[in-house]
């Protein structure tokens, strides 16, 4: 089980692995496609890795309600719950 | 009145050298891209082939981490080659929507694609990566350069195999002449070194098993030949409105005089022994560009080093040159850099451009017993080739029947 700031540093390492964003640029309130101008193929991406780095499943339909990494992060929390 | 179009940059990364003035360094020289394969898959799968002529320096030294993830290796190369084309050509402003890409390829996306398959198999779907199609795309490349050039009047793929870097240049000459563009940037990649094309090839016994001696494998019009080498990289060039380039003032490495296409309709691999496909490609292009045989000085060959493919284009080259093919230095690039498929035609122009502006014909390196029944005038150290008005020709064929020919003419 990894804490919520965990999952949070964890995300921003596969986000910068993806698109060479600055890991601290990956904060909870900002959105993957206003302000990181993440893609959907790299949001992909970044669900796929994400599942395995944390041992969970993202279903595809549930991508589309991640709109902040704060979303993610709280999604990954409750999905390893 | 035709167009004339010009060349105004050069790029290329290849066995022999990461850019342009170190591989035309190493080609007067007479160097060996080749080497002896270290990956752990050539004893894994008992590949009967252990070496091949990776490019001299690796994609990732040159692009960025993350850029570089979304392209298949070809891509990689071709970029990198046409960047350095594209700052070669000093070209600072343009009209984007009079730009376009002819850029080739003769596998495509050939690691991304088996990659993703191995991955599939270990992991299932979830883990196949979005950008897999994008990337395993042959039209992946001609992409990426329009991407990267903001390249708007069309971004082509000529698929022909061998042939496909040389198509390039005859796709990119036929729209710039009929006025769909007046820049195109023109090139080939290719990255299949990869141990299921090595195991194909090497099973059609294309390829040469010279495993105790790379760097002598390669060895066109040798007596002792035995099949190609493998190798990868990617060549580009500029291909400009005559006019577009005088109006900047551009420096010009020579006019694109002439180019062809021909299909043999003969095997689906082995050459036409009469080399009839061949010989209609020469002449084609001669004839596109007003050329006479005379004003032929030198040839960068085809010429893979293969024991059936070699002769048929020395047939051809006499067939349309005449008694003129006696004094025309012929040189055989594939034997330093290996074959470079799609990308071959493409790095072999940039060469036939250089020979024309420098007057520098390249070394033919592994020629020891020249095959009698190959009597061509083979340049073997460099060699300075005439001043005045001069031209030179490229060949490319390729599996399936294909014939391409560029000619350039000294400006």
């Amino acid at each position: 089980m990894a804490s919520n700031e965990e999952i949070l540093a964890g995300l921003a390492e596969i986000v910068n692995e993806e698109t060479g964003l600055a890991p601290e640029a990956v904060e909870s309130d900002k959105s993957f496609t206003e302000d990181l101008d993440i893609d959907s193929i790299s949001m992909m991406t970044i669900v796929v890795n994400a599942e395995e780095k944390f041992g969970v499943r993202i279903p595809d339909e549930e991508v589309k309600n991640l709109k902040t990494v704060g979303d993610a992060v709280s999604f990954i929390a409750g999905a390893q719950a | 009145m035709t167009r004339k179009v010009v060349i105004t940059g050069l790029g290329a990364t290849t066995p022999i050298g990461g850019d342009v003035p170190t591989m035309w360094r190493n080609a007067l020289k007479g160097v060996s891209g080749a080497r002896t394969l270290e990956d752990d898959w050539v004893s894994k799968y008992e590949l009967p082939v252990h070496f091949a002529a990776r490019c001299s320096t690796p994609a990732l030294e040159v692009l960025g981490r993350v850029e570089a993830k979304r392209m298949d290796p070809s891509t990689q190369f071709g970029v990198i080659a046409s960047r350095e084309a594209w700052a070669d050509s000093g070209i600072t402003e343009i009209d984007h929507d009079r730009l376009a890409v002819a850029f080739a390829t003769g596998i495509g996306g050939v690691w991304t694609l088996l990659d993703a398959w191995d991955t599939l198999k270990e992991k299932g779907p979830r883990r196949v990566l979005p950008m897999t199609v994008p990337m395993l795309m042959p039209n992946g490349v001609a992409a990426a350069v329009s991407l990267d050039l903001g390249a708007r009047a069309g971004a082509h793929t000529p698929v022909s195999a061998c042939a496909s870097g040389t198509e390039a240049l005859h796709l990119g000459l036929d729209m710039i002449r009929s006025g769909k563009a007046d820049v195109v940037m023109c090139g080939g990649a290719e990255a299949a070194i990869h141990p299921m094309p090595l195991a194909a090839f090497a099973s059609m016994q294309a390829l040469s098993r010279r495993n105790d001696d790379p760097q002598g494998a390669s060895r066109p019009y040798d007596r002792d030949r035995d099949g190609f080498v493998m190798g990868e990289g990617a060549g580009a060039l500029v291909l400009e409105a005559e006019e577009h380039a005088l109006a900047r003032g551009a420096r010009i490495y020579g006019e694109l005089a002439g180019t062809s296409v021909t299909a043999d309709a003969y095997h689906i691999t082995a050459p036409d022994p009469a080399g009839l496909g061949a010989t209609r490609a020469l002449k084609a292009a001669m004839f596109d560009g007003r050329i006479q045989a005379e004003d032929v000085v030198h040839v960068n060959a085809h010429a893979t080093s293969t024991p059936v493919g070699d002769k048929p284009e020395y047939t051809a080259l006499r067939a349309a040159l005449g008694t003129h093919i006696d004094h025309v230095a012929v040189s055989a690039t594939k034997s330093q850099m290996g074959h470079l498929l799609g990308a071959s035609g493409a790095v072999e122009a940039v060469l036939t451009v250089l020979a024309v502006y420098e007057r520098k014909a390249p070394v033919t390196i592994n020629l020891e017993n020249q095959d009698p029944e190959i009597p061509l005038d083979v340049v073997t150290s460099a060699r300075d080739l005439p001043a005045g008005n001069i031209v030179a020709l490229s060949n490319s064929f390729g599996f399936g029947g294909h014939n391409a020919v560029i000619a350039v003419r000294s400006i």
